[in-house]
């Protein structure tokens, strides 16, 4: 398991495969066969990977590949795995499996669905081994469009407006940090006025700190789009709301993450100057996602917009994370990435899977659903739960993370913005137990809802696949932070050089 | 003294040198027999002919290229210009290909081959040129029959309007350009271009008469502010002469703009620059501005077009290498991706006359192939990935930041973002929109599948495979 292109080609394969499928049931099998496969490639990877660094190999980058492409430009295809992006890998691999059992009833246009919905998976895989900016910047793209598709085909509601509203506004992203690649295409220099995209190469190249305060904001901004930064969040509650169940899991699952590992890995990493220059308004912009988001979710009555709405406010403390610059507050944005994305996969699941049973989203005409479907039931509780903070599950280790790094700058704007973002746990609460509360307990509203169904085998197997992965962060946090912590600790090391450059 | 040198040059080198041109031209000359004799009048075989010849012809174009001068330096060829030319002869190949369904039954099919060849030799005496005299002669060779061909749907007003616009429109252009060379004869008594470069300083009147050239440039670019003509004619146009017009046209112009008017200009590098900047901004906003107003699919293409020659621009102002290989590299992508929509249009057009993008609301519920041919298409010239469409934008975009404006960047690279926006509009209508009488399954025949195939392959592969991008880089150097 050393070559890391099998990542991006199998599911390549996969998705050529659906094209050559005659029927439905065809269509369903290949997809889920090759998830399944790419769950177990991507496990194979973490094991190996836990296999080399155990067996003391400290190379930065693990398995490293590197063919040249565009000689003409220096770009190359350049691939290699840190702890951060076998995670990464991980989470894609139980998203995409379990999107693809959670669409297992897909009915319209089945083989464009689950074609897409591969598709945005090499995206994602590409985009988090890619070392080259170029190759990366190719593959964060590519997992643009077959979400406006995904959500203006088989989406609900006003999917149309929000299709269009997320495919430009991720654009729009991505525009931005195209500019800042460019930029820092421009600026580098590996001998004889040679430009390179190589992000290792890059990282120990000394851009003039004026460079980094203009190259540094396009990227940020650019990759904070992607991740809900505020105020560059307003495509998140419509593009979530609208898509179908398997298009949300994988938008909020993995697709935001690739903005926060953006932020990290080129923005931060890259521009370690800049970054303390402007690390206090990424603070203030984190800090107000998460209480705005928060409050915002108070209001919302449809169950996916209170999710929607809750990511925004989630994805505030990745931001957090990263903005206060201390090891410990890394770690806990990149557990927050990983968290996350498994929770509100989860969530989402199970909103989905309720709505193709209820018909309906809004809380004020749910209820009693524990009665008449308890395991479906119990999955939402979980999530909900996990999404507020309860000890024992990933949420609460990864929130616990970002805060105790976060208190480490000792400064009292620092510290403010620590407590109010801790404060929005409670605002959490409210809303996660009102919609359980009334969602899900209390009398039947409805008399359709006693001759509910409960869940299929394919929605159980994926509901205990994210459940088992979140209770493994939850209730054994050090393994994922001993994959992750020696490369937050490059990255600071890269942060303190700049600071001592200054 | 010039008749001793016209015999040393009527060797083989003539015929090695002139290859493209004279192979044209014995096509159009067995055309002209056959239509004269009148030994053939079906149509269809008289397609089959000239699509031979066509291939022939292509293939051709890729043996035998020497470098070398003809006519005292009026002529000139190399590598890079045999390719140009190839690149040309491919799309009107491929554009041929997707003409049969409308010239099956035309009344007069010889006619269009003739001139459609005639323009396309007129573009090759352009590319090659290496006087201003001779560039003029060429421009006129492949402007004036270009308007016969835009008047060829017979029957319709609209056709004949489309082409007594062009015809005025670039009569008026050609005017003004050669008012810019006749000025430039004045200030330097030379029209070569081996020589003019160095005797380019920034004396008013040569800049003045520098913008008179660049005008009549920007004229057939169809570059804002000089590009009101081309809506209108791409709208009357039968869809197959639209493709001409909006890619073989288009790239000549291009290919003599690289060749031309980069080296005239290298003595006055602030007044080029300037030039471009202002033209390239103009071009990309107001063509991305208007064509997200449009619903004849044709006229959308057309402003769509307009911006996309804003980013060649962008590419060529770098003044680099890396910004010709770029651009010419956007124009083979651009040449696929481009006919590769046209193709479906042209498809559609001839078989229900429909050409609004409200006519293809729905259009996925029976030409699921064609639908997606043309999405791809679309969002090839949108440049998103993986399609080549991609590739060919970011290399324009990145030798356009080579110069470090970023301003320029940022207008280029947000436009992008509106770009998108009409895209994806057209994109909705046929997958998401609903309609109550979507058209009908349409047949495509064996020529136009053989074309679609042939643009979708190139769409899809050029941009991963990096063969062509270092081939026309080597030409390079």
């Amino acid at each position: 398991m050393t070559n890391l292109s099998i990542l991006v080609i199998f599911p390549l394969l996969t998705t050529l495969a659906i094209l050559f499928c005659r029927n439905v049931t065809q269509i369903k099998w290949t997809a889920l066969i090759g998830s399944l496969l790419q769950l177990t490639i991507a496990s194979l990877l973490m094991y190996s990977y836990y296999g080399e660094r155990s067996a003391g190999n400290t190379a930065q980058m693990l398995f490293e590949a590197r063919y040249s492409w565009y000689s003409a430009m220096n770009i190359e295809y350049y691939v290699g795995v840190d702890g951060i992006s076998v995670i990464m890998i991980m989470l894609t691999a139980f998203v995409v499996t379990c999107g693809i059992l959670i669409s297992w009833k897909i009915e319209t246009l089945t083989k464009e669905f689950f074609f897409l919905l591969l598709l945005l998976s090499v995206g994602a895989y590409g985009f988090f081994i890619s070392l080259d900016l170029f190759t990366m910047f190719f593959f964060l793209e590519l997992a643009v469009i077959p979400k406006f598709l995904l959500i203006a085909i088989w989406g609900s509601g006003k999917k149309e407006y929000s299709a269009m509203k997320l495919a430009l506004m991720l654009m729009g992203g991505s525009a931005l940090v195209l500019i800042g690649l460019l930029a820092t295409y421009f600026n580098t220099d590996i001998g004889g006025g040679v430009h390179t995209w190589d992000l290792l190469k890059i990282a120990h190249q000394q851009i003039p700190y004026e460079t980094q305060l203009f190259i540094f904001p396009f990227l940020f901004i650019g990759f904070g789009v992607f991740t809900a930064l505020f105020p560059f969040h307003t495509w998140v509650p419509d593009g979530h709301s609208s898509a179908p169940t398997a298009a949300s899991m994988f938008l909020a699952g993995i697709s935001m993450k690739l903005g926060g590992y953006g932020c990290l890995r080129v923005a931060t990493y890259l521009m370690p100057e800049a970054a303390q220059h402007y690390s206090w308004i990424i603070v203030l912009l984190a800090t107000i996602a998460i209480i705005y988001g928060a409050f915002a979710t108070l209001m919302q009555k449809d169950l996916k917009y209170i999710n929607a709405y809750s990511s925004v406010s989630h994805c505030g403390f990745i931001l957090l994370g990263i903005g206060m610059l201390t090891k410990t507050a890394l770690i806990g944005a990149v557990m927050q990435m990983v968290s996350h994305g498994l929770m509100t996969a989860l969530f989402f699941g199970a909103i989905g899977m309720i709505y193709e049973r209820t018909h309906t989203r809004q809380i004020k005409e749910l209820g009693g659903l524990l009665k008449t479907i308890p395991f479906l039931s119990s999955v939402f509780i979980i999530a909900g739960l996990c999404s507020l903070g309860l000890p024992g599950f990933s949420g609460f280790v990864s929130e616990m993370v970002v805060f105790v790094g976060a208190w480490q700058q000792p400064d009292a704007f620092h510290r403010i913005a620590t407590i109010l973002a801790a404060a929005s746990i409670v605002v959490t609460a409210v809303y996660i137990l009102r919609a359980a509360g009334s969602a899900i307990m209390g009398p039947i509203k409805n008399e359709h809802f006693n001759h509910l169904k409960d869940a299929t085998w394919n929605e159980k197997m994926a509901s205990v696949l994210l459940i088992f992965a979140i209770l493994s962060i939850g209730l054994a946090p050090f393994w994922l932070i001993n994959i992750i912590s020696p490369d937050t600790q490059i990255i600071m090391e890269n942060i303190a050089r700049g600071a001592i450059g200054n | 003294m010039r008749e001793e040198q016209l015999v040393i040059k009527m060797n083989t080198d003539f015929f090695i040198l002139l290859k493209p041109e004279l192979s044209l031209t014995f096509i159009i000359f067995i055309l002209l027999i056959i239509k004269v004799s009148d030994g053939m009048n079906k149509n269809s075989s008289i397609i089959h002919l000239a699509n031979f010849l066509l291939l022939i012809n292509f293939l051709l174009g890729f043996i035998g290229n020497a470098t070398g001068t003809l006519f005292s330096d009026m002529y000139h060829t190399n590598g890079l210009i045999a390719l140009e030319k190839n690149i040309l002869n491919f799309g009107t190949l491929i554009i041929s290909l997707q003409a049969y369904e409308w010239l099956k039954n035309h009344k007069h099919v010889i006619e269009f081959y003739i001139l459609m060849l005639t323009t396309l030799l007129g573009m090759f005496f352009m590319v090659s040129s290496g006087n201003f005299l001779m560039f003029f002669l060429g421009l006129e060779l492949a402007s004036i029959p270009l308007a016969a061909i835009v008047n060829f749907d017979l029957e319709k007003i609209k056709s004949s309007e489309a082409a007594v616009k062009m015809i005025l429109s670039s009569a008026f252009a050609s005017c003004i350009m050669l008012f810019g060379i006749s000025l430039v004869y004045g200030t330097t008594g030379t029209l070569n271009f081996a020589e003019l470069p160095a005797l380019i300083t920034n004396n008013p009147l040569q800049i003045l008469a520098l913008i008179f050239v660049f005008t009549g440039f920007a004229f057939k670019l169809s570059a804002v502010p000089f590009h009101l003509w081309t809506a209108d004619v791409y709208e009357g146009a039968p869809v197959p002469v639209t493709a001409y017009l909006s890619v073989i046209s288009k790239a000549a112009m291009v290919f003599v703009f690289i060749s031309i008017l980069n080296p005239l200009f290298e003595n006055v590098p602030t007044v080029w620059y300037n030039m471009l900047f202002l033209t390239i901004v103009l071009t990309i906003t107001i063509g991305n501005l208007f064509a997200i107003r449009q619903n004849n699919i044709k006229r959308f293409l057309a402003f769509s077009s307009i911006s996309q020659v804003g980013f060649i621009l962008l590419g060529i102002s770098s003044g680099n290498t890396m910004g010709v290989s770029a651009s010419v590299y956007f124009l083979i992508v651009y040449i696929f991706s481009n006919l590769g929509a046209f193709g479906v249009i042209a498809l559609v057009a001839a078989q229900t006359e429909k050409e609004n993008i409200s006519n293809f609301k729905g259009f996925y519920k029976n030409n699921k192939t064609l639908s997606w041919i043309i999405t791809i298409a679309l969002f090839s010239l949108a440049g998103i990935p993986p399609t080549s469409g991609f590739f060919g934008k970011m290399f324009l975009v990145t030798a356009g930041a080579s110069k470090g404006n970023y301003v320029l960047i940022i207008i280029a690279v947000l436009n992008m973002v509106v770009s998108l926006y009409y895209y994806l509009r057209v994109v909705k209508a046929i997958f998401v929109d609903e309609n109550e009488t979507p058209i009908e399954k349409i047949e495509s025949n064996l020529y136009s599948k053989i074309a679609l195939y042939i643009c979708m392959a190139g769409v899809i592969f050029t941009g991963f495979a990096s063969v062509l991008y270092d081939y026309i880089n080597s030409l390079m150097q």
